[in-house]
């Protein structure tokens, strides 16, 4: 047996293929992590670009720069390449490469399949850039596509459609392998409960995905047959009700949100205690409020549509099943305070991150639970008010997470140190001026401002100007990431980094046992323990 | 031992397809899931879309409930509609009949389905049509006029709290989708 194993450990330590189609053809779980990080920093600013042209218009009332339609565009491109293609796709980034670093597995369980749903993530997000040239422009009726409007859309239509399948199959694949992995690939001695917190958040994430992308695929294939073929799904003039597919659509778009948002509450938790040299408080408890809220999600999508006509007790119930899910984020937010409660805290840029998320995502909560409340809600609803919510709740909690995990893992990933100047001052731009963008969104939305308008009154003139201003710098500010990341990969600060970068991380997470930068094939033989500082 | 991964990702990816397929079914589902939601809770404000045998009701006169009639044409629909009155008072198990007018503006045969909705949601059920234009498609000739009557009943077993029942007529020009059937 043991023969066995060294020949075919023999056979398989070689390092990467040489030249660009190693990236093509590659099925290592390390070089797919980079291909989807990569790709999806990469959207992050073509996303970021087309939030900068909005912002840009709105800075001064009246029409300045785009047409209406085209900023329409502007909206409902800057959300779905922001989610499909920046956010859900570095999650998947992070879950390749650390995954099978953190539970002691040689690779991703299905491999060819991972190199598979990478590429179909690419074409997909191209056919979806392509509708920007086409006859009739890119979609413009909303991210969420409602009908009867979406089916205004010119020639774009069924190729935003068709985008929408073609992501949806890849985000499945890649949930599909992930929770393969995660169930089949662990170490012996990695059971369940001593899972790192992101692994726990990805498995609960992945099931999410597979449970809702096809109700997705199905609301929108339905969109493209009431256009084509002639159904009435949603066309009331033959039986069917546009609100039918709010109901389907936010089935599946509040489970969305919170695709985007267990995998960064599980880099959190695996951040914050390293640098608070404590272990994470209430593990256990942090594993069932994820597994709780994963639950809730699938309960409590109406919130979405308080003011579409529904009576009483409808309302009545949406709105306290969605506050109940203050409970177990409140739960969590709790853990991280306490995790840092009297720790030997120390202020490297991934913890500046996390600190900043754990601030800034509990305001975002904060205005979630004001638009829970379903009476004032009809206040909020489609005003700027909601902009900010979701803002909050992705850009200083997702994106600045995404940050964290990068300087977290950089050293690792490239065996250099990043430059920890220009990473801080990265975050503390990154940081203030979030809030300068964001914040007066608050009052702009309280004030009246309806959201997806290219043209304002007036008396919403001076805090869209702020607005603007924080955009730009946040916008920019982000480029001091390219930046660091690149001159990391080179060499970075010449310093060199210990197989454990971070002090004691190796008590957090197998991934800190390996070398760093670790070999191409890593835990080829599963290690016999784990660490279990965690608990 | 590596034969049995195998086997157990085998099992377990063949497993979260069939996850996959149901829930590609579930979307579906929902459709008729919807309709029988909205049918057994009366939410929606949907109302019978075919014709309901007349049927005798004691009529309630002490008590009066106010009907309004909205009209309104989808996307702009080349017509014109409108009901004989704004409103009318009624008495709870009488039949009455108003009338509504739909005017073809184009030069061409139009052919027009009327989508009614009741408002609050919850009195729909007891808004009763034995007579009504929206139960099926009507054709128009070129620039023709039609006068066109609903018969109603509310049903005395409408709660006290609806004193007004709001019914909404929305005109859809269905030519070019009915042509293409």
């Amino acid at each position: 047996m043991s023969a066995v194993v060294a020949e075919h450990d023999e056979h398989h330590d070689h390092g990467p293929a040489k030249g660009l189609l190693r990236w093509v053809v590659t099925t290592n779980h390390k070089d797919i992590g980079t291909l989807y990080l990569v790709f999806a920093l990469a959207m992050f600013f073509v996303g970021g670009t087309m939030a900068l042209i909005i912002r840009a218009e709105l800075f001064e009332p009246g029409l300045q720069f785009v047409e209406p339609q085209f900023f329409n565009s502007m909206t409902t491109m800057h959300a779905l390449v922001m989610v499909f293609g920046a956010v859900m796709p570095a999650f998947v980034g992070l879950a390749n490469w650390m995954i099978p670093m953190m539970i002691g597995a040689p690779d991703m369980a299905l491999p060819r399949m991972n190199n598979m749903s990478f590429w179909m993530l690419v074409a997909g997000v191209l056919l979806l850039a392509s509708t920007l040239f086409m006859e009739g422009g890119a979609p413009a009726a909303g991210w969420t596509l409602y009908p009867p409007l979406v089916l205004q859309t010119g020639a774009a239509l069924p190729f935003a459609i068709f985008s929408v399948h073609l992501l949806g199959i890849s985000s499945i694949m890649g949930a599909i392998n992930i929770i393969a992995t995660i169930l089949n690939m662990r170490a012996p001695a990695m059971t369940l409960m001593k899972m790192p917190l992101f692994v726990w958040t990805w498995l609960i994430t992945g099931f999410l995905l597979i449970a809702i992308m096809p109700v997705f695929a199905g609301a929108v294939t339905m969109l493209l047959t009431d256009r084509f073929f002639g159904t009435s799904f949603f066309d009331a003039a033959g039986g069917g009700d546009p609100v039918l597919y709010q109901h389907i659509f936010w089935f599946f778009g509040h489970p969305e949100v919170y695709v985007m948002i267990l995998p960064t509450f599980g880099v959190a938790s695996t951040i914050i205690p390293v640098f608070a040299r404590k272990p994470l408080f209430g593990y256990s408890s942090m594993v069932y409020a994820t597994a709780s809220i994963a639950f809730l999600s699938f309960i409590v999508w109406a919130h979405h549509m308080f003011t579409v006509g529904m009576p009483m007790a409808g309302e009545l119930y949406f709105m306290y099943a969605t506050m109940l899910i203050a409970i177990p984020t409140g739960v969590k937010v709790f853990n991280w305070t306490a995790t840092m409660w009297k720790g030997a805290m120390t202020f490297e840029t991934p913890m500046l991150f996390s600190i900043a998320f754990v601030v800034l995502f509990t305001m975002g909560g904060f205005t979630g639970l004001m638009m829970a409340v379903a009476p004032s809600d009809f206040q909020y609803h489609d005003t700027y008010f909601i902009v900010a919510h979701f803002h909050y709740t992705l850009v200083p909690a997702s994106i600045f997470i995404l940050m964290a995990a990068g300087y977290y893992w950089l050293p690792k990933w490239t065996g250099h140190m990043y430059d920890e100047k220009i990473g801080r001052l990265h975050f503390w731009l990154s940081a203030i001026s979030v809030n300068v963008l964001f914040f007066p969104q608050h009052f702009l939305g309280l004030a009246g401002m309806p959201r997806r308008i290219p043209d304002y009154a007036v008396q919403f003139a001076d805090w869209n100007m702020v607005s603007s201003i924080g955009a730009f710098i946040f916008g920019f500010s982000q480029l001091l990431f390219v930046y660091v990341v690149i001159k990391t990969i080179n060499g970075g600060t010449g310093e060199k980094v210990t197989d454990e970068v971070w002090e004691d991380a190796a008590k957090h997470g197998l991934e800190w046992t390996l070398p760093s930068p670790p070999p191409y094939h890593t835990f080829t033989t599963p290690p016999a323990t784990v660490p279990t500082e965690h608990f | 031992m590596s034969g049995s991964v195998e086997q157990k990702n085998k099992r377990l990816v063949r497993n979260l397809v069939i996850v996959v397929v149901a829930m590609f079914g579930f979307g579906y589902a929902l459709v008729p899931l919807y309709d029988v939601f909205c049918d057994i809770t009366g939410l929606n404000g949907k109302t019978n879309t075919e014709a309901v045998e007349e049927t005798h009701y004691k009529i309630d006169t002490t008590r009066n409930v106010t009907i309004e009639f909205i009209t309104s044409l989808n996307e702009s629909a080349p017509m014109q509609f409108r009901a004989e009155s704004a409103k009318l008072k009624i008495h709870p198990g009488e039949y009455y009949t108003v009338n509504f007018f739909a005017q073809n503006l184009t030069d061409k045969k139009m052919l027009a389905q009327a989508i009614p909705s009741i408002t609050p949601g919850l009195a729909a059920e007891y808004f009763i049509k034995t007579e009504c234009f929206c139960f099926n498609e009507q054709t128009f000739a070129a620039n023709e006029a039609k006068t066109m009557p609903v018969r109603f009943v509310v049903d005395p077993k409408l709660p006290e709290k609806y004193k007004t029942i709001t019914l909404a007529y929305t005109f859809f020009d269905n030519t070019e989708k009915s042509v293409n059937k």
